[in-house]
Order: C-alpha cells, then sequence, then structure tokens
C-alpha cells in the first residue's frame, strides 16, 4: 500500500517573459502519490494546480518550459522522454480526465469511436471484443442505454453525460493513475455528487491512484485521502485529508476555509483581503505575506520553508503555524448580516407571470401574441419588499436567468404582469419604459469579462450610466465616480486601468459600481459570484451585503449554489423547470419539511467536510422541456406518489413557519417522512 | 434536410433574379440606349430606326425585360452588338478559357495551399514555418500586376522561357491553351495560394490549442493520427467557405491578370465589352458571374452542413 507510484521532486516550471526575465509559476513542488491513494491538489485559479498535474504527465504547455527538478514516474523521468515513450505511457499507465469534457472530446467523431481509440492504442483485443468492452465501460460509468451512447456525437450529451464519456475513455487503458482536472466544475450540483460518487466508485473498484485537482474544496472533501494546498505556485500546506480540513495549520488554508459559506450555518462568511500575487510579483519573504494576519517581520524578508510536523504527519509552510493548531472551533463562525425590516413595503411584484422562448407564428406575430401552451416559465408569483434580499434557486436551465431577463425588460413576458412600487405595471417592452424605471431596475451579470467592455477605462465604464441618467460632467462627474470605486473599496488609481489589469473579484467590483451608478432601487444579481474564487467571492457578497445595509437596496440574487444563497438571502424560491416550488424566509428553506427537489438539491451540496456526505436520492437526468401537466418535478421525484403527480399541478401549502410548498403530499406527512 | 436545400436553391434563384433586374434598369437608366451607343454619330434617321427595329427596342421595357428573361432562362442571351453575333458563341469559348485557368489553378493551387497550410501550422514558428510563411506573406503583399509584369519580365523576356503574352485565338483548343496559360496560373496560385495557406495555418493552429487536441495528446494517440482524425476534419471545416469564394472569384475572370497576359478569358470580356458598352453582353455577363457565386456558394453551405455533425443533427431532429 506505501509503494510510490509517482513522485515530483524539486519540480519549477516557467516562462520567459518579454522582457527576457525567466518567471516560475511552479516553484520547488515536491509531492509523492503512493498506490492506491487519492490525493487532492487545491488552490484559487492561477495557483499553478493544473500546470502541476498535466507535468505529472510529462505535458508542459506552450510557452511554458521546466526550469528544474522532476516527476518520476516507475523510476524514469517523464520530463526527459521522447514523444514516443510518452504515447506508450499516456492513456496505458497514467490517464487524464480533462476539466471541461464538453471541450475536451473531438467534436467530429463519435462517443463510440473515441473510445475505440483507446482500448486500440492500450490493449490487445480485436474488434469484437472491443466492442463489447465500450459497452462495458459505458455501462460502467452509468451511462443510459450504453449500446446505442457509442453512436452519438459529444454535442449530443448532456455535460454530466459527457464527463461520464470522458472517465470511460481514461478508463479505457485501465492506467495505474488518473489525473483529474476539475472534472466536475461547471456541472449541476446534483450532478456534480453523483459523478464524484462515481469517481470514488471507480478508485475502490480499480484500486487506480487519483490526483485529483479542484478550487472546490467542498469537492475535493468528498474523494481525497491526503490534500496538497497550492498558493501562488508553491505547496503551502499538505497532509492527511481531515487534519486539513478540520485543522488546517497554515492561515491561507485556514482562511479560505472560512470564506466557504456552509449549509449549516446562517450569514455571511468571512473574507479574506487581497488577491493572490500574480507570477513574477513575489521578491523576497512569504507569498501570503501580503494577506495574512499572522505576518511577522520575519515573513517579509525571510520565506518559509516547507516543514515537516511528525505528530500531525503534516507539512506546512509558515513560521507561525503554531498559533493555528486547536483553532478549529473558530471555523464554524460567521458574520451575522442584518435582516431586513419586513413590514416594508412591496417593491416589486410578479404576477401569474410566464415566458416563453417560442418562436412566434406568423399570425401570432401580427396579433402580437405568443401561443404557447407549455412556456419555458410558468405562473410565477412572488412579492419582493423593499430592502429585501430574495434568492432564486435551482439548476441551470431552471428559468432563473429568464425571469431576470424579464424583470429587466431584456425578455418579454407572455403572460401576467410585473408591478414597480404601488403597483404600477411595468411594460414588457424595454423601449416602452420610462428613463426612472430603466434607471431604477439594474443588472450584474455572473461574468464581469463580458459584461464590461474591454476597450474602456474603469472611469469610462462608470461615467455611462453617471452622465446617462444623471447628466454628471466635469469635476462632479469625477468626483462620483471616486466614491463609487470607494463604496466598492477600490483606489482612486483604478480609474484609468481597462478591466484586463484587473483581476476577476476587481472586475466584478467595478461590476457591482456601474450597476451601483444608476442608484437604483433593484438590482438583479445573475449568479455575480460563480465565477469568483471562494476567498473573492466572500468579499464580494460582504460588498453587496454592506452596500444594501447603507442603501437600502433590494437584490434579486439568482444562484445555483444553495450555500450562498443561503449566506446572502433573506427569502429563498425554489424553481425547477421555470415552476415555483417552495418559497419561504431562508432559515425554514433550509429546514424541513421541504419539497422533494429542495431536498433533492440540499442532499447534494458538497460541503469542505470529510464526514458530511451528499444524498443521493435523484437520479441526475437532465430535462429538455417541463412536463405538459401535472408537477414540474414528477420526472424525477424520488417521493412520487402516483398518477396524481402526472395529471394535476399541486396544490400550494403553507408551513408552519410561513414557507410554501407546491407538493401533493400533505407538508405534515413531508415533515414527519424527511425526519 | 431536404426542405433546407430546397430553400436555399430558392433564395438563390431570388437573388438571380433580382441580379438580372437591377442590371437591366441599371441599363435602362443609362442615358441612350444600345442603339445610339453603336450608331455613335450616325445614330438618326433610317439607320438608327433600323437598328430599334432590329433590337425591338420600340417595345415598352417590361415587355422587353420579360422577353429576355424568357431566353436566357432558355439559355439564349441573345445578340452582341459590336460583333453581331449571338452572345453565346461570343461566350463559349471565354467561358471555356476561364474555365481552363481556373481549374489548372485550382487544382495546383488548393491542394498546395492547405499543405503549406499545415506545414506551417505543425512547425509553427520554426525553420519550415518561418520560410514558407515570410514567402506566403511577401506574395500576399504584392499587387497581381506587378508579380504578373515581373513574371513576363524575368521568365518571357529576360529568360525567354515562355510565351510572355497569351497569343492564341479566343477558340484555341485545350493543349493549345496549356502551354501558354503557366504564366498567369503562377501569377494568380501566388496570391490565392498565400491568402488561403495563411487561413489552414491558423485554423489549424487554433485547432492544436483546443482542448480536445490536448485531451488526444494525453490519451496517446500518436500524433500524425492525432493530426489527421482529431484536427485536419475540424480545422479545415471552416476553410470550405473560403475555398468556394476563391473558386467563384476564379471562375469569374480574373481582371487584372487576364488583362495583363492578354488572355482571352470571362474577365478581360468584362472589360471589352464594358469599354465597348457592348450593354447586351454586360448584361449576360452580369447573370453568368451571379450565378457562379450563387451555385458554388450553395455547394460550400451543403457540404459544410454534410460533414459537420453539430450542424447536421441539428437539422434533423427539427
Ligand atoms: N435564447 C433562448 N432561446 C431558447 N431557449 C432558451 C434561451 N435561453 C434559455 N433558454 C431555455 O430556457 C430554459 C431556462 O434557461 P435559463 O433561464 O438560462 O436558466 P438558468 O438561469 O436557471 O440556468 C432552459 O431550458 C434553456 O434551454
Ligand atoms: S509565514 Fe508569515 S506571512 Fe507567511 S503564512 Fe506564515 S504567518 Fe503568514
Ligand atoms: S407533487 Fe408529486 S411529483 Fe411533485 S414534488 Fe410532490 S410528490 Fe413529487
Ligand atoms: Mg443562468
Amino acid at each position: 500500500m506505501n509503494e510510490i507510484i509517482e513522485s515530483v521532486k524539486n519540480l519549477s516550471i516557467g516562462f520567459n517573459s518579454q522582457k527576457g526575465k525567466q518567471i516560475s509559476i511552479l516553484r520547488n513542488v515536491s509531492t509523492n502519490i503512493k498506490k492506491g491513494e487519492t490525493v487532492g491538489i487545491v488552490g484559487e485559479s492561477g495557483s499553478g494546480k493544473s500546470t502541476l498535474a498535466l507535468a505529472m504527465m510529462g505535458y508542459i504547455k506552450q510557452g511554458l518550459f521546466p526550469l528544474k527538478g522532476e516527476c518520476i514516474f516507475k523510476s524514469e523521468d517523464l520530463l526527459k522522454m521522447s514523444s514516443r515513450q510518452l504515447e506508450k505511457i499516456r492513456g496505458r499507465k497514467i490517464a487524464m480526465i480533462p476539466q471541461n469534457a464538453g471541450q475536451a472530446l473531438t467534436p467530429n467523431l463519435k462517443i463510440g469511436y473515441q473510445i475505440d481509440e483507446a482500448l486500440k492504442l492500450h490493449t490487445n483485443l480485436n474488434k469484437t471484443e472491443r466492442d463489447k468492452k465500450i459497452s462495458e465501460l459505458l455501462n460502467k460509468v452509468r451511462l443510459p442505454s450504453p449500446e446505442t451512447m457509442a453512436f452519438r456525437y459529444p454535442h449530443e450529451l448532456s455535460g454530466g453525460q459527457q464527463q461520464r464519456v470522458a472517465v470511460a475513455m481514461a478508463l479505457a487503458g485501465k492506467p495505474d493513475l488518473l489525473l483529474l482536472d476539475e472534472p466536475t466544475t461547471g456541472l449541476d450540483v446534483t450532478t456534480q455528487a453523483h459523478v464524484l460518487e462515481l469517481l470514488r466508485f471507480i478508485a475502490k473498484d480499480t484500486g487506480t491512484s487519483m490526483i485529483y485537482v479542484s478550487h472546490d474544496l467542498g469537492a475535493i472533501a468528498q474523494v481525497s485521502d491526503r490534500i496538497v494546498v497550492m498558493y501562488a505556485g508553491e505547496i503551502v500546506l499538505e497532509g492527511p485529508a481531515r487534519k486539513i480540513l478540520k485543522e488546517p495549520i497554515h492561515p491561507y488554508t485556514y482562511g479560505l476555509l472560512k470564506s466557504i459559506p456552509k449549509l449549516s450555518l446562517a450569514g455571511l462568511p468571512a473574507s479574506m483581503p487581497g488577491s493572490q500575487p500574480q507570477p513574477g510579483s513575489i521578491n523576497e519573504g512569504c507569498s501570503f505575506y501580503d494577506r495574512c494576519n499572522l505576518a511577522t517581520d520575519n515573513c517579509k524578508k525571510n520565506s518559509p520553508d516547507l516543514e515537516h510536523i511528525k505528530e500531525l504527519d503534516t507539512n506546512v509552510r509558515c513560521f507561525n503555524y503554531k498559533e493555528l493548531i486547536n483553532q478549529n472551533n473558530n471555523l464554524q463562525t460567521s458574520i451575522t448580516k442584518k435582516s431586513n425590516n419586513s413590514e416594508a413595503n412591496e417593491v416589486l411584484k410578479l404576477k401569474d407571470v410566464s415566458i416563453s422562448y417560442a418562436k412566434q407564428k406568423f399570425f401570432d406575430q401580427l396579433l402580437n401574441k405568443i401561443s404557447d401552451q407549455n412556456p419555458t416559465v410558468k405562473d410565477i408569483n412572488i412579492d419582493i419588499k423593499k430592502g429585501e434580499t430574495i434568492a432564486l434557486v435551482g439548476e441551470s436551465g431552471s428559468g432563473k436567468s429568464t425571469i431576470l431577463k424579464s424583470i429587466a425588460g431584456l425578455l418579454k413576458t407572455k403572460d401576467g404582469q410585473i408591478k414597480f412600487e404601488n403597483d404600477r405595471i411595468l411594460s414588457s417592452d424595454l423601449k416602452m419604459r420610462n428613463p426612472n424605471d430603466l434607471r431604477a431596475i439594474q443588472l450584474i451579470f455572473q461574468n464581469p469579462d463580458e459584461s464590461l467592455n474591454p476597450n474602456h477605462t474603469v472611469e469610462q465604464i462608470l461615467s455611462q450610466p453617471l452622465k446617462l441618467y444623471f447628466n454628471l460632467s466635469g469635476e462632479e462627474l469625477k468626483k462620483n465616480i471616486i466614491g463609487l470605486l470607494k463604496k466598492v473599496r477600490l483606489g482612486e488609481f483604478y480609474m484609468s486601468r481597462y478591466p484586463r489589469q484587473l483581476s476577476g473579484g476587481e472586475k466584478q467590483r467595478v461590476a457591482v459600481a456601474r450597476a451601483f451608478a444608476a442608484k437604483p432601487d433593484i438590482i438583479l444579481c445573475d449568479e455575480v459570484t460563480s465565477a469568483l474564487d471562494v476567498s473573492v467571492q466572500a468579499a464580494v457578497l460582504n460588498l453587496l451585503q454592506q452596500l444594501k445595509e447603507d442603501l437600502g437596496t433590494t437584490y434579486v440574487f439568482v444562484s445555483h449554489d444553495l450555500a450562498v444563497v443561503r449566506a446572502i438571502s433573506d427569502r429563498v424560491a425554489v424553481l425547477y423547470q421555470g415552476r415555483l416550488c417552495e418559497i419561504g424566509p431562508s432559515q425554514n428553506v433550509y429546514k424541513f419539511p421541504s419539497h422533494p427537489y429542495t431536498e433533492v438539491l440540499l442532499g447534494a451540496v458538497l460541503e469542505p467536510d470529510p464526514d458530511i456526505k451528499p444524498k443521493l436520492v435523484a437520479e441526475d437526468i437532465v430535462e429538455e422541456k417541463p412536463p405538459e401537466k401535472g408537477c414540474s418535478f414528477q420526472g424525477r421525484c424520488p417521493r412520487k406518489i402516483g398518477d396524481i403527480c402526472n395529471s394535476e399541478v399541486p396544490p400550494w401549502q403553507i408551513g408552519e413557519n410561513g414557507n410554501a410548498i407546491r407538493c401533493h403530499i400533505n407538508i405534515k406527512e413531508l415533515a414527519s417522512l424527511q425526519q | 434536410m431536404l426542405l433546407l436545400i430546397l430553400k436555399r436553391i430558392g433564395l438563390g434563384l431570388i437573388t438571380l433574379f433580382i441580379v438580372s433586374l437591377i442590371t437591366f434598369v441599371g441599363v435602362e437608366v443609362l442615358p441612350g440606349d444600345a442603339c445610339t451607343t453603336y450608331l455613335e454619330r450616325e445614330a438618326y434617321g433610317a439607320a438608327l430606326d433600323a437598328c430599334i427595329k432590329r433590337l425591338g427596342l420600340d417595345v415598352p421595357a417590361y415587355e422587353r425585360y420579360l422577353d429576355w428573361a424568357s431566353n436566357v432562362i432558355r439559355g439564349d442571351f441573345g445578340y452582341s452588338l459590336s460583333g453581331e453575333m449571338p452572345i453565346n458563341e461570343v461566350l463559349g469559348p471565354r467561358v471555356k478559357n476561364s474555365l481552363v485557368l481556373a481549374s489548372v489553378s485550382i487544382l495546383i493551387g488548393i491542394p498546395l495551399a492547405i499543405v503549406l497550410g499545415i506545414i506551417t501550422a505543425l512547425w509553427r514558428d520554426k525553420l519550415p514555418d518561418i520560410m514558407i510563411s515570410t514567402i506566403t506573406i511577401f506574395s500576399m503583399t504584392i499587387p497581381e500586376f506587378i508579380s504578373a509584369t515581373l513574371l513576363i519580365l524575368i521568365v518571357a523576356i529576360w529568360l525567354g522561357w515562355l510565351p510572355g503574352i497569351v497569343i492564341i485565338p479566343s477558340d484555341a483548343t485545350f493543349y493549345e491553351l496549356l502551354s501558354n496559360i503557366i504564366l498567369p496560373v503562377v501569377a494568380i496560385s501566388m496570391i490565392m495560394t498565400a491568402h488561403m495557406a495563411r487561413m489552414v495555418r491558423s485554423s489549424v493552429i487554433q485547432v492544436m490549442a483546443s482542448d480536445y487536441v490536448q485531451m488526444a495528446i494525453l490519451k496517446g494517440v500518436p500524433y500524425w493520427k492525432m493530426v489527421f482524425r482529431h484536427v485536419l476534419p475540424n480545422a479545415l471545416l471552416p476553410a470550405i467557405n473560403v475555398v468556394a469564394l476563391t473558386i467563384a472569384w476564379l471562375l469569374g475572370g480574373v481582371v487584372v491578370t487576364e488583362v495583363v497576359f492578354n488572355y482571352p478569358g470571362l474577365g478581360r470580356l468584362v472589360i471589352e465589352s464594358i469599354s465597348n458598352r457592348d450593354l447586351p453582353v454586360v448584361q449576360a455577363l452580369a447573370i453568368i458571374l451571379a450565378s457562379i457565386y450563387v451555385g458554388i456558394n450553395l455547394i460550400a453551405d451543403l457540404m459544410t452542413l454534410m460533414l459537420n455533425p453539430r450542424l447536421k443533427s441539428l437539422q434533423i431532429r427539427k
């Protein structure tokens, strides 16, 4: 069991900067992978985890080159092998499961061919044996109807299915070591939990060693025996999974764990200041110095070595780690947030709103109506109070963004009304809305890279709404821009920067500032933290909360992440296939009784705790469109009671503490079932 | 799928109809008509009347359009003014000549472009790429008339290896043509191949950097197999449309080259008939060139549709 499969020794990888300087993005990394063991490599984006994982297959991305060190696999250095030798090892001894299977499967080749290719290369089976093996593999990764699956093209599968195909392909050569680079990132929560469960099963079943790379400590916690934490190209902490997650003794890991929102905790997670240094900007001292609250003068001048602590079986790179031993109780705390005043008036009402993407037929166009019996979003009734944060949760395709777009006026509603302030009906056509209504409702998008014009400076970006809505100019305009930047905790010098000169978190702050420039009453947030690293996510969540407490803004917050929603929202609405399932105050939605779909979602949440395993109660099927009649969740519901679910739309039932559930099962019965 | 093809063909026909209308109306609104242009100073009295009668200019415009259009559909473009012979007889040899020039250039140029593009992409920033890329960029930047003239100067005049100017009758046989077209083909291929090779290069480079190629490498697929199965089909797909446009451009006559080499193809006919104010020929040429563009683009789109599994299943499902 203690046989070492691959060992990385003092590996540094870097590139030549335009000024001809050598810049390293991996610095002096050493670690060992043992037989049958799953090692999790965790770190924020840019910490060098993928570079390390790829180097462990002897693959160095274009533009990079190894500076020193070696990757020894079965007593040979992969970095010194010819491509002929590597071809013999890749796929057969070490196989890779890529980050985004959708992009990692060749689009013009059928699934079966791509698996067969691996089989042909790495086994001696003949054609019929290989065909049998292909369906065996597809079956093993639990894909439906493996016989026909082989004849499909990659784009004909859902994201989770593509990921399973990638796993099957990797298993084809019976590798000794499997490398997984963010294999579940981008998948829906339930799919993610299913894929992780599959990987755990495969590790146990085949005895393969795995290296699991992810930014998500929740996913890492579910699969890893050992965890390696990377920061700015270095290993800062390494040890048994349980130790790392429960008693982290490096300030970065400690802060990282604290910045993850947890289901069990109401309130906002603590954030770490600053962001990871860019490669090349680390001169001397500890690379975490700027963000560390235990830092001393010593840390500024000297860089700590990776020190082995025998009694904890852990390696740590920190001078002051002893201060963190036995601090673990503090991990389970969060920042309490001020709740809103529940007496406040309603600012926004959605009444019987239905939205359809169906193409208008010619006659309907003439009559300006949409005839679609089964619209994407149907019968949405939500009243939103002033100063409240209401969250819309659901998997992708549940219609969250669709509803936001309709509120913003970007998408026409089919039926129903959207009422703003004192029951005034907002036109569903953007052009018909008056300028003040346009100002009052602002949108922040998931990806600031796409929503900020790359050719405009921050000053130009922020001046647009100020000019448009308030006609500001000259000194006054500038004063307002500086004021806005200050609100989102950015200095004045950011004014002349372009988006590409900002980090992900800074960009999202600029996007937040732009939304607030309009002095809006309502801000619609579409997955605003999904593209951010957890420590940055915590900072943005805290910022949004602070601004709301100061300015009394109302948020409609869309997210697929139930823990984030728990942290920020006052009220939660759960959506499935464009239909509401449950709505109520957050603390109640996270307690039973819950709608069966909420129950499924809650069960699939990955907590950064090896003792909390996800509960997989429903299949991770992807439904193309909502059912024609009956309950929207009938296709996947684990508690389905019978034909009534297929034929009749379930009634709303109000629970004791005010959350409303839409299910045919009596709410009291549901409570006892879910105990 | 069938519906889609029919739809595209229909659209093509509508385009042609509009082109024919525009050229007809354009000719109509020009000051003077075919007879005044043709007879010039003798355009009066009996001669003019006779001409108008002969060309049928005395009937209303829409009738003449219908008449002309129905003849065109039957493949009859009427009479040219200058030669006073059927346009079909004028066009026939020209079309053949252009076809010969185009197909020889295509047969040599396109495979060459693809091979060069692939080589430069696979050996990116290495010696083969640097050498080929320098040459392609160089020949892309020199205008045709300069490279054509230089070719004549060097190969024909200094070295005296080949005739510089095509001095064949417009109805020359294929073999007579072949010896004469070497220089024009070289001149055309230089520019065309260069453009296409650059495009293929960037397309291959883009695909080589994709996740699925990285995945194929990490799967252990041998290099050349990866290139042929995973890279080229995906990299060359977008090239189909560019190839189609190039073919259409070639068939439509490469005006400058034809003029410099005095080559009797469609391109030169365009120049000649415009300067002779031979309006019926101009009309006929407009329709023929438009048909070539429409037809070839249609074929290219259909090919893309057949070869791209993504579009294919999208269409079938609909
Ligand atoms: N532009 C569009 N045209 C047609 N269907 C769309 C379009 N945008 C989204 N949809 C469909 O509408 C449903 C809801 O999508 P969306 O609102 O984006 O969900 P979410 O934001 O919850 O992921 C999905 O089934 C999606 O496929
Ligand atoms: S060495 Fe100093 S700065 Fe670095 S992590 Fe430890 S305490 Fe913080
Ligand atoms: S109504 Fe039926 S299908 Fe729908 S959630 Fe309740 S039990 Fe499940
Ligand atoms: Mg969305």
